[in-house]
């Protein structure tokens, strides 16, 4: 089975007014697996979804995503690569607030034609995606994004990262404005539509209590290494 | 395609500050193409002073002189044209018609000019508008005066006023035993001819008729005895000529500065104007100069304003490159709004001056009398509308590339 993640040996720096150090000898991640990962502030876990991202870049080390070496990709294919098979959900700030919360969804697939194409109708798919996630039709098509709840942009937010079914959906911290009640709720929503979407999930989180209903969990202590060091 | 529909969203987002800086940009293109309208409109008022003259006549001088002191009344001749060398040119076969001009005498700061009637038929402005009474006549009494509009309402004269003429230009001797009364006043034309007192020739020949070298002579001379006696001048001051053909204006003009018995000048009245509106077209450079720069500011600010909100937008770059824009869509994204307030400041400002022009083109006839004729903008200031939308994307370029950089610094998470 093809991994949909796969760490080697990866290491990266960055330099700012502090210098940072995230080396990750081993991480693979199976097809269809949802897996979380446990890490504290600072742990380096938003660093390291980057990496999977393709939006930072290692110094060593590969980092294959979907079977793709992401070093081979230009910075241009690797923006467009994320944009076809990858799906990301944020802890806050997940959309732009003067667009509604459907042209929120469809501004993904404006950047990935291939995942448009799979799609007949893109506003119907968004619908069908955003009513299981639990919105009101009408919510999502005549409403504010600004009037929305946290929890409400969190499910838009699920439903942009899934629509047109990418391969992959990395989720930083997506339940942590949310209340405990919620919590619970958003993560089976997002979790049933990945297994539908045939989506592998990665879920960073410092909060232990949720990773019951993943397949397996990992703590980022365990299998990266963090250092900071004023220069 | 979503990035213009991107870019329009973000903007009606920040309505009050995009709408403040569009607007500020707009008054400045209005300024800017109110300053060239004004300024084409001063140039044509300026080169429409006189029309339908083609040729001043006067004493040997320069070009420009001779047209400032014989239309605009500004300065003095440095000599006469004899009566005799004035019959000479009238009786050239080429001269359709002749209107001598007599300068010299001013009345309360305003100049005199002695003419005949025949002034108010041929003096023609902006394009051969012709000179109209608001009230009354040209003279037909000896002692009859007509006056420009500015003269009647600067002074307050009404017809049948009785008004004294003073020797020369900046005396305190007043022709008093010799008053005049008014018998027309003129309409506005913007031209010197609002700030003239006009009276007949044989009226300066009655008034001196008593006077020697710049004096009251002994033998006084009443008004009343003067209208019996002959008043041809002796000399005048110079003189507006019409040909018969257009084809005969430079012979005409040969002939009159070759006259052997007496030193002329013959001047194309459009030629001697473009030579002085040259002169004055300094103070054109300094108002475009101004203007230019008061666009420059207006595009700065915009600059600015793209400047100061990159900081907030972080977080809306970063969440864009998530979801797959490149760091180049993040640029156009910027530019994209910039162009598109310059856009709209355009054509906000094209609306103001035409807005303006139309409310106000009458008041400002009415008060300058300048016409400033409304009209599409010239290729030329399409082509400047066209550089400020250009400029307003340099400018914005500035914030864009910084918003690239820092984009690519931020990549998915805005680092405090």
């Amino acid at each position: 089975m093809k991994a949909a993640i796969d760490l080697n040996d990866v290491a990266f720096t960055w330099q700012g007014r502090t210098q940072f150090t995230l080396t990750v000898p081993n991480l693979t991640v199976p097809e269809g697996e949802k897996l979380f990962l446990f890490g504290q502030s600072g742990s380096g876990k938003s660093t390291l979804l980057s990496l999977i991202c393709g939006i930072t870049h290692p110094q060593s080390g590969t980092i294959a995503v979907d079977g793709v070496d992401l070093s081979t990709l230009r910075p241009s294919a690797r923006d467009r690569f994320r944009a076809e098979r990858i799906g990301v959900i944020f802890q806050m700030f997940n959309l732009l607030p003067y667009a509604s919360p459907l042209e929120n969804i469809l501004l993904q697939l404006s950047f990935a034609p291939a995942r448009r194409k799979r799609l007949g109708n893109p506003q119907e798919e968004a619908l069908r995606l955003t009513t299981a996630l639990g919105l009101d039709r009408d919510l999502v098509l005549n409403a504010q994004t600004t009037e929305l709840s946290i929890g409400q942009q969190q499910r838009v937010a699920a439903a942009r990262a899934l629509i047109g079914r990418p391969r992959l959906i990395v989720a930083d911290e997506p339940t942590s404005s949310l209340d405990a009640n919620s919590q619970a709720a958003f993560l089976d929503l997002l979790m049933q539509q990945c297994d539908e979407a045939g989506a592998t999930l990665l879920m960073v989180s410092h909060d232990a209590r949720l990773a019951q209903s993943f397949d397996r969990t990992l703590d980022l202590a365990d299998i990266a290494r963090a250092e900071r060091r004023v220069a | 395609m979503i990035l213009l529909r991107l870019a329009l969203k973000s903007l009606f987002s920040r309505a009050v500050t995009v709408s403040l800086t569009i607007f500020a940009i707009a008054l400045s293109v209005a300024l800017f193409l109110g300053v060239e309208k004004l300024r084409t409109g001063a140039k044509a008022s300026f080169a429409d002073t006189i029309s339908g003259t083609d040729l001043i006549v006067g004493a040997r001088s320069g070009g420009v002189q001779l047209l400032l002191y014989s239309v605009f009344r500004v300065g003095n001749a440095t000599n006469n044209v004899t009566w005799q060398s004035y019959q000479d040119i009238a009786s050239r076969p080429e001269v359709d018609w002749i209107v001598p001009l007599s300068l010299g005498d001013s009345h309360k700061g305003y100049r005199v000019l002695g003419t005949t009637p025949a002034f108010f038929e041929r003096y023609k402005y902006r394009g051969g508008r012709s000179v109209t009474f608001t009230q009354g006549a040209a003279f037909e009494d000896l002692f009859d005066a007509v006056v420009g509009a500015d003269v009647a309402a600067a002074l307050g004269y009404d017809l049948q006023d009785s008004i004294v003429v003073s020797h020369g230009v900046a005396s305190f001797t007043d022709h008093d035993d010799k008053p005049f009364r008014i018998s027309g006043v003129l309409e506005k034309t913007g031209t010197p001819v609002d700030r003239t007192v006009f009276v007949s020739l044989e009226a300066i020949e009655a008034i001196h008729i008593d006077w020697q070298g710049g004096g009251r002579s002994q033998n006084t001379i009443s008004a009343d005895q003067v209208r019996q006696m002959q008043l041809t001048p002796k000399a005048v001051t110079a003189a507006m000529v019409g040909t018969t053909s257009r084809l005969k204006i430079f012979g005409l003009q040969r002939w009159i500065n070759e006259y052997p018995q007496e030193p002329l000048l013959a001047i194309l009245p459009g030629v001697a104007l473009s030579e002085l509106w040259s002169l004055i077209g300094v103070a054109e450079t300094a108002l475009i100069a101004v203007s230019v720069m008061v666009v420059i500011t207006a595009l700065l600010g915009m600059a600015a304003m793209i400047f100061s909100g990159l900081n907030e937008r972080r977080r809306e770059m970063a969440l864009l490159r998530a979801i797959g824009a490149r760091p180049w869509t993040i640029l156009l994204l910027l530019t994209t709004e910039a162009a598109l307030m310059s856009l709209t400041a355009v054509t906000l400002g094209i609306g103001l001056l035409y807005t303006g022009l139309w409310l106000a083109r009458a008041r400002i006839d009415a008060a300058f009398g300048l016409y400033i004729e409304i009209t599409a903008p010239s290729p030329r200031e399409w082509l400047v509308l066209g550089c400020v939308i250009l400029a307003g994307i340099a400018v914005s370029l500035l914030p864009a590339i910084r918003a690239y950089f820092l984009s690519l610094a931020d990549g998915m998470q805005v680092k405090h």
